[in-house]
C-alpha cells in the first residue's frame, strides 16, 4: 500500500512503487485533470505541485512522493490568481496543456523572492502547447501577477 | 456549461421533451425547416431546446479543439432567436445524421467548415423559432404580430405592456407550423454576432473538469495499448505471448491488423506487459527508407509523366517566348501532427450495442467504422466525442476507434486504447511532404504570363477521402495550388491572374501515410508558391508587394488584405540592418489572408529569429472576434514551427523520430509578437481554422531571404541549413 497525500487528502493505493504519479492520479485516485502527453519530463502537460514546486508527474514514481504534499489542478482553488487570469484573458484552445501550464505558472507566481513577468515567462520553454497560445499565455501570466498583488493588498 | 449525451438519449430526449423543438433538413442544394412532428422521419441538421423553464439548450455536433466552435455555432442560433445567452446550455452531439455537415456531407470537423457551413442554416432555425414564439404570444394576446418584438428570451406587447417569456410560450409554439423563410436580423441588430463572447468550454477547462478522450471512465474499464511494428509493412514473426499474460494485471494479448495489443486491468500493466512482449519483426516493405532515400526518390520523381489538374492556356509554349524565365525546385518535409493528447479511444462492444467515446474529428466515420469493427448495424452504435486535446487535423483519421472496437470486442470488456506518445509520432498520418518544379514566364513588363508547377507528393486521399482522388490527381495535395473545379468556392487555388497555368501531379510511391494537417496542403504549397513569386519579383525588379497587386489586378479580396497588411505594418519603411521583412498572402477555404514577417539571422550560428508577425484577414462576416484572432495567432505559431524546426526522421524503412526531445517544436521564447487584423467585410462567409498557417511560412522565408540575399528553398531553416546556405554565397 503506498499512502499519498493529494490536495489535502490522505489516499492509500494499492499499486507498485515504480508506478508513475501521473497514472496513479489519474486513474487510481480519478484526478483527470493532469494529462499525459510526453511521459519523458518534456511537455510540462503533467505538471502537479509537490510541496509548493512545479513537478512533472510523469516522470516521478509513487514511491518517490509518498510523504509529501500534492496539489493537482484540482486542488488549486478556482479563486487562484492564474485560474481567474485564464478565464479573463480566454487563454486555453484545446485546454489540454493548460492543467499542467497552469499549475507551472501558479508554482513560479508565488516563487519568494518574487520574480516578475518576464522571469516567469523565460521559465515556460520546457512547456509545449500546439494549439499555439502562447501569446494569451503572456498575457495571463502578467494578468495573473497584477491579480496577485491585489489580493495581496487587500489580505 | 457544456455537457455530452448518448445519441440514443441524444434522439430520445429531444424529441420527447415538451417544448419547442426546431431542426434543420440540410441537402446539398439547400436547406429546409422541419417541425417537431417530423424529426423522426427527415434529418434536422441542428437542435435547439426551448422548455418550459425558460432555458435553452444548444446542440452542437461539430468537435471542439479549441477554435471556439461550441460557442460560435450557439451564438448564431441565440443571436436569431434572441436568446438570453445566460439562459444558453451548449450540448456536445453525438453522431447523428441531423449533425452532418452541409458543404462536406458528413459530420466531420475539417477545412475551417463548421461556420461556414452551418451559418445560414443556424440563422434560419433560429429565425424560425422567434417567429413561432412571436405568433404564440400574438395569438395569446390577440394583437397582431407585427405589434410584438422579442429580446432576451421574452416577447413583448409594448402598446399593452405585456411580457411572455420564451419558457412560458414554448409548448404552444411547438404546435405552430415552422415558417418557411422566416425573416432575419440585419447586422445592426445583432447582440452577439461580431461581439467577443466568453467561449463556453474556457470555465471547465480551467478547472481541470473537462473531459478529453483519455479522461473517459467506466465501470470494470481495462486498457489497451499496441505494440506496433518498427518499419511500414513490417509483420510479427515471434513474440512472447506467455510472458505478457504473465505480468501482474494483463487481462488478454490479442492480434490485430495494426499489431499486438495488450489488454489489462491498468494502465501500468497494460505497458508492463506489452514490454514482455519482445517482438521480433521482419524488415518491412522498403528497409532502406530514410530522409535521404525519400528526398531522392521523390526528387527523381519529377522527371516522370504526370496526372494534369490543371492546363489553361499553353504554359510550356508561352514560357519559351517569355521575356525572362525563372525556375526552381523546392522541397517540403514529412511534419507529424502531435497533437498534446495522443490518440486514444474508450469502446465496449456486447453482443447487441457498441459504445464508442472518441476524440475525433470525424464523429460519421467513427460511426461507421465502429459498425463495421463491431459486426453491428449503425444503429445499433453510439459515437460520442468528447472535448479534443488538440485536432490539427490528425482526428479527421478515426483509424484509433477501429482499433479501441476491435480489442473491445475480442476481449469482452470496455476498454481504453491509449497510445504512447511515441506511438502517436510514429504512426501519424503525416502532413504530406512535396517535391516542387516549377518554371516561370515574365514579359518584358515583369508581368507574370506563365506558370508550369509540377508536384509530386505521396497521397492524402487514399487515407482520408479517396473521392480526392480523381484520373491520377490527389486534389488535397495540390490544394492551394489548384482545387477541383466543382469546389470554386473554397477557392484553394493560385490567386495570381495567369493566362498560362499548367500544373501537374505524381503520386510517389512512397509507404508513408499521409492526411490532413491544418489548412492541409494550402500550408506547404503556398510556402512554395509564394517564395517563388518572391523570386519572380526579384527577377522582375520589382517590390514584393507591388509585384503581388500587380498580378492580382481584380482579385479586390487579396489586393485589400495585402494593402491592409502592408499598411499596418509599416511594408517599405526602413528597418535595422540584419533584418528583414517579408510578405505573402494565400486565400482558401473562402477566406483571404496576408501576413508581413520581420526577423533577424545570427550569421554566426544560423538562428533565425522572427520578432514580429502582421496578418490581415478577410473572412466575410465575423461571429466571434476574440477566438477568431486566437485562430490565427495558433495557426501562425503553428506554421511557424514547420518552417524553422519542424521534419520527421525516416530510418530503416520505418519513423526514426519518437517523442519532444527528438521532434523539436517551436516553444514560447521563440514566438514573434503577433498582430491580427480582421478587414471589415460583407462578402460570403468563410473559414478561420487553418487561416493562420499558409501565409506564415512563406512571410518568413522571404523575409529571410531580405535579410540575407539567399533564397532557401527547403524547410525547416534549421540553423545548419541556414549556416551551409550562407557559406555557399
Amino acid at each position: 500500500m503506498i499512502s499519498l497525500h493529494v490536495n489535502g487528502k490522505v489516499y492509500q493505493v494499492d499499486v507498485s512503487k515504480d508506478t508513475p504519479l501521473l497514472w496513479v492520479l489519474r486513474d487510481n485516485l480519478n484526478l483527470k485533470g493532469t494529462k499525459y502527453s510526453c511521459g519523458i519530463g518534456e511537455c510540462g502537460s503533467c505538471t502537479v505541485h509537490i510541496d509548493g514546486k512545479a513537478v512533472r508527474s510523469c516522470t516521478i514514481s509513487v514511491g518517490e512522493v509518498q510523504r509529501k504534499k500534492i496539489t493537482t489542478i484540482e486542488g488549486l482553488p478556482e479563486s487562484h490568481p492564474v485560474k481567474k487570469a485564464w478565464i479573463k484573458e480566454q487563454v486555453v484552445q484545446c485546454g489540454y496543456c493548460q492543467p499542467g501550464v497552469i499549475m507551472q505558472v501558479a508554482a513560479l507566481v508565488s516563487q519568494k523572492p518574487s520574480l516578475n513577468a518576464d522571469q516567469i515567462i523565460g521559465k515556460m520553454d520546457d512547456v509545449i502547447c500546439r494549439c499555439g497560445t502562447y501569446p494569451r499565455i503572456k498575457k495571463g501570466i502578467k494578468t495573473a501577477i497584477q491579480m496577485s498583488k491585489k489580493e495581496v493588498k487587500k489580505s | 456549461m457544456t455537457t455530452s449525451m448518448t445519441r440514443r438519449s441524444f434522439l430520445k430526449g429531444s424529441l420527447a421533451a415538451a417544448g419547442l423543438t426546431i431542426g434543420v433538413s440540410v441537402t446539398p442544394f439547400g436547406h429546409r425547416l422541419l417541425d417537431a412532428s417530423e424529426m423522426d422521419s427527415f434529418s434536422p441538421n441542428a437542435f435547439f431546446k426551448i422548455t418550459p423553464d425558460n432555458k435553452v439548450a444548444i446542440f452542437v455536433g461539430n468537435a471542439e479543439m479549441g477554435q471556439g466552435v461550441l460557442t460560435a455555432l450557439s451564438m448564431i442560433v441565440a443571436e436569431e432567436l434572441e436568446a438570453d445567452w445566460s439562459r444558453v446550455t451548449v450540448k456536445q452531439a453525438p453522431a447523428a445524421d441531423p449533425f452532418k455537415n452541409p458543404i462536406i456531407g458528413g459530420q466531420v470537423t475539417v477545412a475551417s467548415a463548421s461556420v461556414r457551413g452551418f451559418y445560414d442554416a443556424l440563422r434560419k432555425a433560429g429565425a424560425a423559432g422567434r417567429a413561432m414564439l412571436i405568433k404564440a404570444a400574438a395569438e395569446t394576446w390577440k394583437v397582431p404580430e407585427d405589434e410584438c418584438n422579442t429580446s432576451m428570451s421574452k416577447v413583448k406587447h409594448a402598446k399593452s405592456s405585456r411580457t411572455l417569456t420564451y419558457g412560458q410560450l414554448s409548448l404552444k409554439a411547438a404546435k405552430l407550423e415552422v415558417p418557411k423563410d422566416p425573416p432575419l436580423k440585419k447586422e445592426e441588430e445583432f447582440r452577439y454576432l461580431g461581439k467577443p463572447m466568453p467561449r463556453v468550454d474556457v470555465p471547465e477547462k480551467v478547472a481541470g473538469k473537462a473531459i478529453y478522450g483519455l479522461d473517459v471512465t467506466l465501470k470494470d474499464l481495462h486498457y489497451a495499448v499496441i505494440a506496433r511494428p518498427p518499419a511500414y509493412g513490417a509483420k510479427p514473426l515471434s513474440f512472447d505471448q506467455k510472458a505478457a499474460e504473465q505480468v501482474s494485471g494483463v487481462h488478454k494479448v490479442v492480434q490485430i491488423p495494426e499489431g499486438i495489443a495488450v489488454c489489462a486491468k491498468s494502465l501500468d500493466a497494460a505497458l508492463k506487459g506489452r514490454d514482455a512482449l519482445k517482438v521480433n519483426w521482419d524488415k518491412g516493405v522498403l528497409p532502406d527508407m530514410n530522409n535521404d532515400y525519400i528526398e531522392k526518390s521523390m526528387l527523381e520523381d519529377l522527371n516522370k509523366p504526370m496526372a494534369s489538374a490543371v492546363n489553361t492556356g499553353d504554359a510550356k509554349k508561352a514560357i519559351g517566348e517569355a521575356a525572362k524565365k525563372v525556375e526552381a525546385n523546392y522541397f517540403v518535409p514529412f511534419v507529424a501532427h502531435t497533437t498534446m493528447e495522443p490518440m486514444n479511444c474508450t469502446a465496449y462492444v456486447t453482443d447487441d450495442r457498441c459504445d464508442v467515446w472518441a476524440p475525433t474529428q470525424a464523429a460519421t466515420g467513427a460511426l461507421m467504422l465502429a459498425s463495421k469493427a463491431s459486426g453491428l448495424p449503425p444503429q445499433k452504435v453510439n459515437a460520442n466525442t468528447t472535448f479534443l486535446g488538440c485536432g490539427l487535423g490528425r482526428r479527421a483519421k478515426p483509424d484509433f476507434v477501429v482499433e479501441a472496437v476491435t480489442i473491445s470486442k475480442a476481449v469482452g470488456k470496455p476498454v481504453k486504447l491509449m497510445w504512447t506518445r511515441e506511438e502517436d509520432v510514429k504512426y501519424d498520418y503525416f502532413r504530406a511532404a512535396g517535391s516542387h518544379r516549377i518554371e516561370a514566364g515574365l514579359d518584358n513588363q515583369g508581368r507574370l504570363i506563365a506558370w508550369s508547377h509540377k508536384l509530386v507528393s505521396p497521397s492524402i486521399a487514399k487515407h482520408i477521402n479517396p473521392m480526392q482522388l480523381k484520373d491520377g490527381v490527389d486534389w488535397f495535395c495540390v490544394w492551394g495550388i489548384a482545387d477541383r473545379p466543382e469546389s470554386y468556392a473554397w477557392n484553394n487555388r493560385i490567386q495570381y491572374e495567369i493566362p498560362n497555368l499548367s500544373v501537374e501531379f505524381l503520386m510517389s510511391s512512397l509507404p508513408i501515410p499521409c492526411g490532413v494537417w491544418r489548412s492541409v496542403q494550402n500550408g506547404p504549397n503556398a510556402f512554395v508558391i509564394e517564395s517563388f513569386i518572391d523570386e519572380l519579383a526579384h527577377a522582375a525588379g520589382k517590390d514584393p508587394l507591388e509585384f503581388r497587386l500587380q498580378n492580382l489586378k481584380n482579385n479586390m479580396r487579396a489586393r485589400r488584405v495585402l494593402e491592409t497588411v502592408a499598411e499596418k505594418a509599416g511594408w517599405g519603411k526602413a528597418i535595422p540592418k540584419g533584418e528583414g521583412r517579408g510578405i505573402a498572402q494565400h486565400a482558401c477555404f473562402g477566406t483571404w489572408t496576408a501576413q508581413v514577417a520581420e526577423l533577424s539571422v545570427n550569421k554566426k550560428d544560423g538562428t533565425i529569429k522572427v520578432h514580429r508577425v502582421v496578418a490581415a484577414v478577410d473572412c466575410g462576416p465575423v461571429v466571434n472576434p476574440d477566438p477568431l484572432v486566437a485562430q490565427i495567432e495558433g495557426g501562425i505559431i503553428n506554421s511557424l514551427s514547420t518552417v524553422l524546426k519542424e521534419e520527421v526522421k525516416f530510418a530503416n524503412g520505418g519513423v526514426k523520430s519518437a517523442n519532444f526531445d527528438d521532434y523539436p517544436m517551436i516553444r514560447m521564447s521563440e514566438v514573434p509578437e503577433i498582430e491580427v487584423h480582421i478587414v471589415k467585410s460583407t462578402e460570403k462567409i468563410g473559414g478561420i481554422g487553418e487561416l493562420g498557417v499558409p501565409a506564415a511560412a512563406p512571410a518568413i522565408a522571404n523575409a529571410f531571404f531580405n535579410a540575407t540575399g539567399v533564397r532557401i528553398r527547403r524547410i525547416p531553416l534549421t540553423p545548419k541549413i541556414v549556416m551551409d546556405a550562407l557559406k555557399k554565397v
